[in-house]
C-alpha cells in the first residue's frame, strides 16, 4: 500500500540517486535495433516471380528428364498367378501348402535396361503402418543378444505356446512374423539372372538395430505361421530381407527392394519371371507387384516432380507477366494515401 | 515552541460551522451487542482481559500465497484453463496402454508450462511480499512497560499499544487520537492514500486526553474503548470511551486511519484500536478482479474451435477405425491376418469393434492433441512478459522529476493497449498537476499578467488567433518581457509575471490604490495558515484548497506577505506606496463568513489600524455582480470583458470587491449573526446564509484573478493525438462543472465551436422541490427532467446531423456535460441506453461531481454498451474503483498516493505518456500477440487485426498448407526408388522430409509476412531451419536406443538424395507462392495502414507512428513447428 509511495519520498529528497530508476539504455530495450524493412514493391514482386520461373522450369525439366530415362518394369502377379481353377476360391489356393504354388511367365522388356537393376515388390492394401502391426516389435531384443527375453509389446508373437515350453520368440512380434515370403527367380534365354540380395538394407540398421550376435529363435514354430521363415544360423544383422521389411512402410502401398540383378537386360528380350506365390494377400484384398526398375540421380521412375516444378515455374512466369501488365497498365505512386480504407469509403467511420 | 502552539492554539475554531462535539449518536446504544463488540483495554497489555481478546498483531500481508498454500492454490489457478485441463486430463491417461505415444512426451511439455507460469506467480508475489516486509518493518515509537516511548517496528504494534506519530509520517495501524503537540488536542491529516483527496483534515482529540502529552501523564492513564468489529467503512465509526469512570462517545473525529499521514503537526499521541488486517484500510483492499485480455478470450474460443475440430477429426477417424477392424473378422476368417486380429488386445479387438472404436477415438484424442497449442500459454506469457519489460524500461516514458519509469504490472494485458477504443479519465492529479497558478489579474479594469496558459500555446501553436492575446498587454512590452523571463524563477502555485505591478511598481499604475486594495482581499481573505521556516525565513501556506493558496501566494510575491494568524487576527506585511517602506500591519479578524457551493463566495470581515471596518469579497462573477453597489461598477464592463477571456483561455476566474462598513450597521448585523450562529436549530446554516448575505452587498469591484488549473506537460498535444487515432476521451472528475468545463478547454477536449449539451438538475423547479424535501416528488421530477434533457440532445444531434449533411458543412461537434447528480439519475436502467446513446454521439463527454462509485458505473456502462476497450486513468483512491471496472486500468503514479497505482495494470507517471504507452507500445504488443497464434499473424491497427474471418482465413491456409505438404511430398517420393542406389522411402525418411518441407515453409512464412527485419528476426528465423538440420543430425547420432527411428535417417538416408532437396525447395516454394502473389497484389492494389506508413518512412516522409519493430515471434513459431512434426511423424 504505502509503502511504495515512502520509499518514493526517499528517493525524491536524497538528491545523489536521484535517477536510480531510470532505465538502462540499450538498443534492444529502447526498440531501437536496426531494422531491414523488406517492402514488396512490383518492381521486386516481378522479379522475384521471374526468378522463380527460370529456376523452376530448368529444375523440372531436368528431373523430368532423368525420370523418363529410367526403366520401369512393374508386374502384377496376384491375380495372374492364381490358378484359374482358384480364381473363385484363392484363399484355398493361398492356404493349401499341398498346391504348388510356383508361377512362372514371360516379360518383354520393351526398353534397355542397363544394370544395376533393382528388383522389388510391392504390396498395395497392406498397412505396415496400422499401430497395433508398427509397435509389435522390440529393438532391444533386435539388438542385444542379452535381450532375447524382452519381448515387450510383441503380444501375441511373443513366446511360443505353451505347449512349445513358452519361449521367447526372436525375433518377436507381427511385423517379423508376418515377413514377405514370395520368391523370384529371373532368367533370359535360359540363363539365370542373379539376383544380388546382399546390401538392400540401410547399413546403419545392419551396423547398429540388428545384432550380429542375435540369431531367430523359435521363429515361425507352431501354432499359426505367418510369412517366411528365418535361417536360425544367420545372424539377424545378415537378414536383409528381415531389415528391409522390418522398416515399416508409410502408407498402404508400398515397394520393398527384393535384390539387384547386375547384368544388363536388352532392348525387347524376354525374361522369364518364376515367382513362388506364398503370400497371402488374397485374405485382405491385397494387390503384390514385381517391379524391375533402374534409377537415376532422382531415383526410379516418377514424373510427378518434375511435372511440379515444370507448372510452378510457369505459374511464377505467368504471375510476373501479369504483374508486369497491372504495372504498366495501372502505375500508381507508393504510399498512395487515397487507397487507404478510410479514405475510399469516408462515410463509413464510426 | 510553546509560543507558537499558542499562536496556532485555537486556529481549529476558524471552521467557524464545524461541531467539535460529537454527541452519542443512534449507533452508540449498539456497543456491546453483535458487530460492536470490540474492547480494547488502553496502555493495558498485561490485563488478562486483554490477553484473552487475543487481537491480531499488525503484521500485514498482501500476498497472494503463502509457502503452504502455495502449490496447491498456483496449481489451482493453472487448472482453470481449459486447455491446462484437457492436458491434465491426456497426461493422466498417457500411463494407460491408450497413449499413442510415451507419457513423458505429453507429461514433459505440461510439467513446462505449469512449472514456467507458477513461476512468474512466485516472482510476482515474491515482490508484493517484499513490499510487505518493508512496510512490517517500519519504526515507530511505542509506549514501553518502562514509562518511555522506545522503538519498534510495524509489525510489532499491538491492540491497546500507546504510540507516538510525527510530523509527515503514516500511521501504522488505526488509532485513536489522545492529543497532539497543539494544546487543544487537534492535528491535521491527509488521506490521500484513502480516498484521493489531497486537502488536510482536521482530528480532534476528546477533551478528556488533551492533557495526556508527556510520558509522565500517559502513566497513569488507563481506559478501555469498546467500539464497532473492524469494517471497510470509511466515513464512520462507533465507539465510546471508558476513562476515570465516565463514558465518552468516540467518532470519526478522534480516529487516525493507517495509510494516511501526520501533517502540519509536530506529534501525536494514540491508541492503537485496530491493527493490521483489521484496519479499515486493509478491509477496503480488494483483490483486484483478474482481467482477461480480449485476445486471450479470443484465444479461448479458438481454443474451442480447435477442440471441436480435434473431436471431429477424432471421431471421423474412429469411425473408419472401427468399421475396418470390425471387418477383420467375419465367417472365421481373418481379413487383415498380419495384425492377427484372432488374439489381440481390446484396442483392436474385432469381436468388440465398437468399444475398439471408442478406446481409439480417446487415442486419437490425444493423438492429435498437437493441435491444442499447449506452449503458446508459455510462449504468449514469454513475450508478455518480454513486452512488459520494454515498457518498463522505455525512456521515453521515465519521469526524471519523480524518478518513475512506466510500470506494466500486469501482463496478461499489453496487447489490449493497442486496441482502447474509450478512455475514461480522471481530472485531478491527472489532466492536471492539482496545483494551482495565479497567471493573471484584472485590477481595475486593467489586464494583468503575462505568463501564457496551456490553452494560449495550444492555440499559439495552432497558428490561428495570435492576435488573441487575453491579458491585452500589447507588444509593446514584449522587450521587458523577455527580461523578466530570465530572471524569473518558478515558485510553486504562481505564474504571474508583469513587470507594471510586481517589484513594487503597481504604485505608478493609473489606479494604485485599487491594487492594493485588489491585493489586500487576496492577502486576507481566506482560511491558509502561514507556516515560516524558522531557519530561511520562508513562508509557505497551508490552505484548505491550492486555489486559495494561490491567492496568499501572489499576494505575498506582489507584496502583501501574510506571514501570521491568530484566532483574532491577520498580519501582513505590506508596502506602503506612499512611504516606499514595508510596515507590518495587522487586520483585526471580525468574522468569516465561508465560503459554501451555494454560496458560491466568501468573505471576512476585518477591522484595520484605522479602526475602519472591511468587508472583504471573493467569489464567482455569477453572483457578485449583481451585489456590487451602483458606484462600484466603474469597471464592471471591461471586468466582464476580462472575465470572459480568462474563461475562454481554461481559467478560473474569481471577482474580488469589498465594502467599507459602517460602525453602526455592522454592530447591529454582528448581535444578530452571533444570536444566529449559537443557535442550535435545523435552519441554522440557512440562517446563517441569509445573515451572511445581508452583509455582501453594495460592493465595490476591484477586478478578478485568474488561476490556472495547471494542465501537465504534454496533456493537450497528446489528447489531440489520441484524438486523431480515433480514441476517445471521457473525463469523470468530482470537480465543480465550471472547473471541469475550463478544463475540458484548457486540453482542447471542448472548442468554442462546439455546441455544449449540458445535463444538470439544477433547474429552479427542481430546486424548489428539494426544498420542499418531498423525496419521491424530487425523484419523480428529476428523472422526468433528465428524460427530456437527454431526448432534446439526441434530437438536437440528429437534427445537426442533417443539416451538416445537407449543406456539406462541417458538424463542429457536440460536447456533453453531465452533473453528478444528473448521473445517478442518467444511469438508472431506464434511461441508460438512452444516455449512452446520446453520450456516444458526442465528441466529448465530461461527467463532473462525480463520486467514485458513479465513475465506476460509467465506465461498466462504457464497456458494456460498446463492447470495445475501455481504459481508466487516474491517481487517486476515488479512482480505484473506475481502474478496477476498465478493461485497463492505468495509474499515474507521480502523486503519493499508491491506491490507484496498486489497482491499475499499468502505472505511468504523467499522462503524457499515455500516448506513447498506447500508440507505440500497445501497437506493438498488439502485433506480436496476433502473430502468436498458429496459421495467423495479423497486422493493422484496428480490430481488423484479430477479426474472425483473418482467424478462420489464416487456419484455411494452415489447413490448405498441410494438404499441399503432404500430398507434394508422398507423391514426389513415393513410392520409386528416392535414390540413385535404389532404396526407397519407408515412414521415418517420409517423416523427416516432411517436417523438412514444415520447418521450411513456417519460417518463410513468417518471414514473409514480417515487415521488419532486426538481427533477431533473422537470427530467430533462420536460426530455427539450420537448428531443424543441427537437431536432426545430432540426435541422428545418438545410440538407436534413445533415437530410434531417427537414427541416422539425416545423414544416411535424406542428405545424399537430390530428391530429399528438390522435394523441400519445391514444397516450400509451392506453399508460399499464393501467399506471395497475394501479398504483392495486396500491397500494391489494397495497401493496408502500416504498409503505407512503411513504404513512406522508407521514403523519408514522417508519418509519426510507429517507428521499429522487434517482433518476438519466436515461440510462435517453435511451436508451430512443433505442432506440425507431431501431426505428420505419427
Amino acid at each position: 500500500m504505502s509503502v511504495e509511495s515512502s520509499s518514493t519520498s526517499v528517493a525524491v529528497t536524497d538528491g545523489q540517486s536521484k535517477n536510480f530508476r531510470k532505465p538502462k539504455y540499450s538498443r534492444f530495450s529502447q526498440q531501437e535495433l536496426d531494422a531491414w524493412q523488406p517492402i514488396l514493391t512490383p518492381s521486386w514482386a516481378i522479379s522475384i516471380f521471374t526468378v522463380i520461373g527460370l529456376i523452376f522450369i530448368p529444375v523440372g525439366l531436368a528431373s523430368l528428364f532423368a525420370s523418363e530415362s529410367v526403366v520401369e518394369v512393374p508386374f502384377r502377379y496376384d491375380d495372374e498367378c492364381l490358378p484359374p481353377d482358384y480364381k473363385d476360391d484363392a484363399l484355398e489356393y493361398i492356404q493349401n501348402d499341398n498346391i504348388n504354388k510356383t508361377c512362372t511367365r514371360n516379360l518383354t522388356i520393351k526398353n534397355k535396361m542397363k544394370a544395376p537393376i533393382y528388383v522389388y515388390y510391392q504390396l498395395g492394401n497392406f498397412y505396415q503402418n496400422h499401430r497395433r502391426y508398427v509397435k509389435s516389435r522390440d529393438d532391444k531384443q533386435l539388438r542385444n543378444k542379452a535381450s532375447e527375453n524382452d519381448v515387450g509389446s510383441c503380444s501375441p508373437e511373443d513366446y511360443t505356446s505353451t505347449e512349445l515350453g513358452h519361449k521367447p520368440i526372436v525375433p518377436c512380434g507381427i511385423i517379423a512374423w508376418s515377413l514377405f515370403n514370395d520368391t523370384y527367380r529371373i532368367s533370359s534365354n535360359n540363363k539365370d539372372l542373379v539376383i544380388n540380395k546382399k546390401n538392400i538394407a540401410w547399413k546403419s540398421d545392419q551396423l547398429a538395430k540388428f545384432g550380429s550376435d542375435v540369431y531367430p529363435k523359435n521363429f515361425q514354430i507352431g501354432g499359426l505361421i505367418g510369412g517366411a521363415r528365418l535361417n536360425e544360423s544367420i545372424p539377424l544383422s545378415e537378414q536383409e530381407d528381415l531389415i528391409v521389411w522390418m522398416r515399416t512402410a508409410a502408407l498402404p502401398t508400398f515397394r520393398k527392394l527384393y535384390g539387384k540383378i547386375e547384368t544388363d537386360i536388352e532392348v525387347n528380350e524376354e525374361v522369364m519371371l518364376v515367382i513362388e506365390n506364398n503370400y497371402n494377400t488374397y485374405e485382405f484384398g491385397g494387390r503384390k507387384s514385381l517391379v524391375l526398375s533402374t534409377t537415376t540421380w532422382v531415383g526410379g521412375r516418377n514424373h510427378f516432380l518434375g511435372m511440379a516444378y515444370i507448372l510452378i515455374g510457369g505459374v511464377s512466369l505467368l504471375l510476373a507477366v501479369g504483374f508486369l501488365l497491372l504495372y504498366v497498365m495501372q502505375p500508381r505512386p507508393l504510399g498512395d494515401p487515397s487507397y487507404l480504407s478510410w479514405n475510399r469509403n469516408p462515410g463509413s467511420l464510426r | 515552541m510553546a509560543e507558537g502552539r499558542k499562536r496556532r492554539i485555537h486556529f481549529s475554531k476558524l471552521y467557524s460551522f464545524s461541531c467539535l462535539k460529537s454527541p452519542f449518536r443512534d449507533g452508540h446504544s449498539q456497543i456491546g451487542n453483535k458487530g460492536y463488540s470490540r474492547v480494547v483495554h488502553c496502555n493495558d497489555l498485561d490485563n488478562p482481559e486483554a490477553v484473552q481478546l487475543n487481537y491480531g498483531g499488525n503484521y500485514v500481508s498482501t500476498t497472494k500465497y503463502t509457502a503452504f498454500n502455495f502449490i496447491p492454490k498456483s496449481l489451482f489457478e493453472q487448472f482453470r484453463r481449459v486447455a491446462n485441463i484437457y492436458f491434465l486430463v491426456v497426461a493422466c491417461v498417457s500411463f494407460s496402454p491408450l497413449a499413442p505415444f510415451t507419457a513423458l512426451s505429453i507429461v514433459a511439455p505440461l510439467l513446462v508450462v505449469i512449472g514456467a507460469t507458477m513461476a512468474k506467480e512466485a516472482v510476482e508475489d515474491w515482490r508484493r511480499r517484499k513490499q510487505d516486509i518493508e512496510a512490517n518493518n517500519r519504526k515507530v515509537q511505542v509506549y514501553g512497560r518502562n514509562y518511555t516511548f522506545v522503538e519498534t517496528r510495524w509489525k510489532k504494534l499491538r491492540v491497546g499499544d500507546i504510540i507516538k506519530v510525527y510530523k509527515d509520517e503514516y500511521f501504522p495501524a488505526d488509532l485513536l487520537l489522545l492529543s497532539s503537540s497543539y494544546d487543544d488536542g487537534v492535528c491535521y491529516v491527509e488521506t490521500m492514500n484513502l480516498d484521493g483527496e489531497t486537502n488536510l483534515k482536521l482530528k480532534h482529540a476528546l477533551e478528556v486526553t488533551i492533557h495526556l502529552r508527556d510520558e509522565k501523564s500517559l502513566q497513569k492513564f488507563s481506559a478501555v474503548v469498546k467500539c464497532e468489529d473492524p469494517n471497510e467503512n470509511l466515513y464512520s465509526f462507533i465507539g465510546t470511551l471508558h476513562y476515570d469512570g465516565k463514558e465518552y462517545p468516540l467518532s470519526l473525529q478522534q480516529i487516525l486511519l493507517r495509510d494516511s499521514k501526520l501533517k502540519n503537526t509536530d506529534y501525536i499521541y494514540g491508541v492503537v484500536i485496530f491493527t493490521g488486517h483489521d484496519t479499515k484500510v486493509m478491509q477496503n483492499s480488494t483483490d483486484p478482479p483478474s482481467k482477461r485480455s480480449k485476445i486471450e478470450r479470443k484465444m479461448d474460443k479458438i481454443i474451442y474451435i480447435l477442440f471441436s475440430t480435434l473431436i471431429l477429426i477424432s471421431f471421423i477417424g474412429s469411425v473408419f477405425f472401427g468399421v475396418e477392424t470390425k471387418r477383420d473378422i467375419g465367417a472365421g476368417r481373418y481379413r487383415r491376418w498380419y495384425l492377427r486380429p484372432n488374439n489381440t488386445t481390446v484396442f483392436y479387438d474385432p469381436r468388440r469393434a465398437t468399444l475398439a472404436a471408442i478406446l481409439h477415438f480417446l487415442t486419437a484424442l490425444m493423438l492429435y492433441g498437437y493441435l491444442i497449442p499447449i506452449s503458446l500459454y508459455v510462449s504468449i506469457e514469454i513475450v508478455k512478459v518480454l513486452q512488459s519489460i520494454f515498457i518498463n524500461h522505455d525512456q521515453e516514458m521515465y519521469y526524471e522529476e519523480t524518478d518513475r519509469p512506466a510500470r506494466a504490472r500486469t501482463s496478461n494485458l499489453n496487447e489490449e493497449l493497442g486496441q482502447v477504443d474509450t478512455i475514461l479519465c480522471d481530472k485531478t492529479g491527472t489532466l492536471t498537476c492539482n496545483s494551482m497558478e495565479f497567471v493573471k489579474c484584472s485590477i481595475g479594469g486593467i489586464p494583468y499578467g503575462r505568463g501564457m496558459t496551456e490553452v494560449e500555446k495550444a492555440l499559439a501553436r495552432r497558428g490561428k488567433d495570435r492576435e488573441s492575446e487575453v491579458d491585452g498587454g500589447s507588444s509593446d512590452f514584449l522587450g521587458q518581457n523577455n527580461e523578466a523571463v530570465d530572471s524569473w524563477h518558478p515558485i510553486k502555485g504562481f505564474n504571474f509575471r508583469d513587470e507594471r505591478i510586481m517589484n513594487g511598481q503597481w504604485v505608478n499604475e493609473p489606479y494604485p490604490d485599487f491594487v492594493q486594495k485588489f491585493f489586500r482581499v487576496l492577502a486576507i481573505c481566506h482560511t491558509a495558515i502561514p507556516d515560516v521556516d524558522k531557519e530561511s525565513g520562508e513562508i509557505s501556506y497551508e490552505a484548505e484548497s491550492p486555489d486559495e493558496a494561490a491567492f496568499v501566494i501572489a499576494a505575498r510575491e506582489l507584496g502583501f506577505e501574510f506571514f501570521a494568524r491568530t484566532q483574532t487576527s491577520i498580519s501582513l506585511h505590506e508596502l506602503n506606496y506612499e512611504s516606499g517602506k514595508k510596515v507590518d500591519r495587522v487586520y483585526q479578524l471580525l468574522h468569516v463568513l465561508e465560503f459554501s457551493s451555494s454560496r458560491k463566495r466568501m468573505s471576512v470581515i476585518v477591522k484595520n489600524e484605522d479602526n475602519h471596518l472591511l468587508l472583504l469579497c471573493k467569489g464567482a462573477d455569477s453572483v457578485m455582480f449583481e451585489r456590487l453597489s451602483q458606484h462600484g461598477r466603474q469597471f464592471e464592463a471591461e471586468t466582464r470583458d476580462h472575465i470572459k477571456r480568462y474563461a475562454e483561455a481554461g481559467l478560473r476566474t474569481l471577482v474580488i470587491a469589498y465594502r467599507e462598513l459602517d460602525e453602526e450597521e455592522y454592530k447591529l448585523w454582528d448581535k444578530d449573526f452571533s444570536k444566529i450562529k449559537s443557535s442550535v436549530t435545523e435552519e441554522r446554516d440557512a440562517l446563517v446564509d441569509a445573515a451572511a448575505d445581508k452583509m455582501e452587498k453594495d460592493l465595490i469591484l476591484l477586478g478578478a484573478t485568474a488561476v490556472e488549473d495547471r494542465l501537465q506537460k504534454g496533456v493537450p498535444e497528446c489528447i489531440e493525438k489520441l484524438a486523431r487515432a480515433k480514441i476517445k476521451l471521457w473525463v469523470l472528475t468530482g470537480d465543480k462543472m465550471e472547473t471541469a468545463v475550463n478544463i475540458g478547454y484548457a486540453c482542447s477536449l471542448l472548442r468554442q465551436d462546439m455546441k455544449q449539451i449540458v445535463i444538470t438538475l439544477d433547474s429552479p423547479d427542481i430546486l424548489s422541490l428539494e426544498k420542499q424535501g418531498d423525496k419521491n416528488a424530487l425523484a419523480k421530477a428529476s428523472l422526468e427532467s433528465i428524460k427530456m434533457q437527454i431526448r432534446e440532445g439526441i434530437l438536437q444531434i440528429k437534427s445537426a446531423k442533417e443539416s451538416s449533411d445537407t449543406n456539406k458543412g462541417s458538424s463542429s461537434g457536440f460536447g456533453l456535460i453531465i452533473d453528478g447528480k444528473s448521473l445517478d439519475y442518467s444511469l438508472n436502467k431506464i434511461l441508460e441506453r438512452s444516455f449512452f446513446e446520446l453520450a456516444i454521439s458526442c465528441a466529448s463527454v465530461i461527467c463532473c461531481r462525480s463520486s467514485p462509485k458513479q465513475k465506476a458505473r460509467v465506465t461498466r456502462l462504457v464497456k458494456l454498451g460498446t463492447g470495445k476497450t475501455t481504459l481508466s486513468i487516474g491517481d487517486g483512491a476515488n479512482d480505484v474503483g473506475m481502474l478496477q471496472e476498465a478493461d485497463i486500468g492505468v495509474g499515474i503514479s507521480g502523486a503519493e498516493g499508491m491506491q490507484a497505482v496498486m489497482a491499475s495494470d499499468f502505472a505511468i507517471a504523467q499522462f503524457r505518456f499515455l500516448e506513447r504507452l498506447l500508440l507505440v507500445h500497445g501497437h506493438w504488443c498488439y502485433r506480436r500477440i496476433s502473430m502468436m497464434y498458429p496459421f495467423l499473424y495479423l497486422e493493422g491497427v484496428e480490430d481488423i487485426l484479430f477479426s474472425w474471418p483473418r482467424i478462420l482465413g489464416w487456419m484455411l491456409n494452415g489447413v490448405l498448407s498441410s494438404l499441399v505438404i503432404f500430398f507434394l511430398t508422398t507423391n514426389s517420393v513415393l513410392n520409386q526408388a528416392f535414390r540413385v542406389d535404389g532404396k526407397v522411402v519407408d515412414f521415418e525418411i517420409l517423416g523427416v522430409t516432411m517436417y523438412t518441407c514444415v520447418v521450411w515453409t513456417v519460417n518463410c512464412q513468417m518471414a514473409l509476412s514480417i515487415n521488419y527485419f532486426t538481427w533477431i528476426q533473422h537470427f530467430f528465423i533462420w536460426g530455427s531451419i539450420a537448428f531443424w538440420y543441427v537437431f536432426v543430425l545430432i540426435y541422428g547420432y545418438l545410440s538407436p536406443a534413445i533415437s530410434t527411428t531417427a537414427y541416422r535417417v539425416f545423414v544416411e538416408a535424406c542428405a545424399p538424395s537430390g530428391l530429399y532437396w528438390l522435394v523441400t525447395l519445391l514444397v516450400v516454394v509451392c506453399v508460399l507462392l499464393p501467399y506471395f502473389s497475394y501479398r504483392s497484389f495486396q500491397s500494391r492494389f489494397l495497401p493496408m495502414y502500416h504498409d503505407i506508413i512503411q513504404r513512406n518512412q522508407v521514403e523519408g516522409i514522417e508519418i509519426g507512428l510507429s517507428d521499429d519493430e522487434l517482433p518476438k515471434q519466436v515461440q510462435g513459431k517453435l511451436l508451430h513447428l512443433r505442432e506440425r512434426l507431431k501431426q505428420r511423424e505419427l
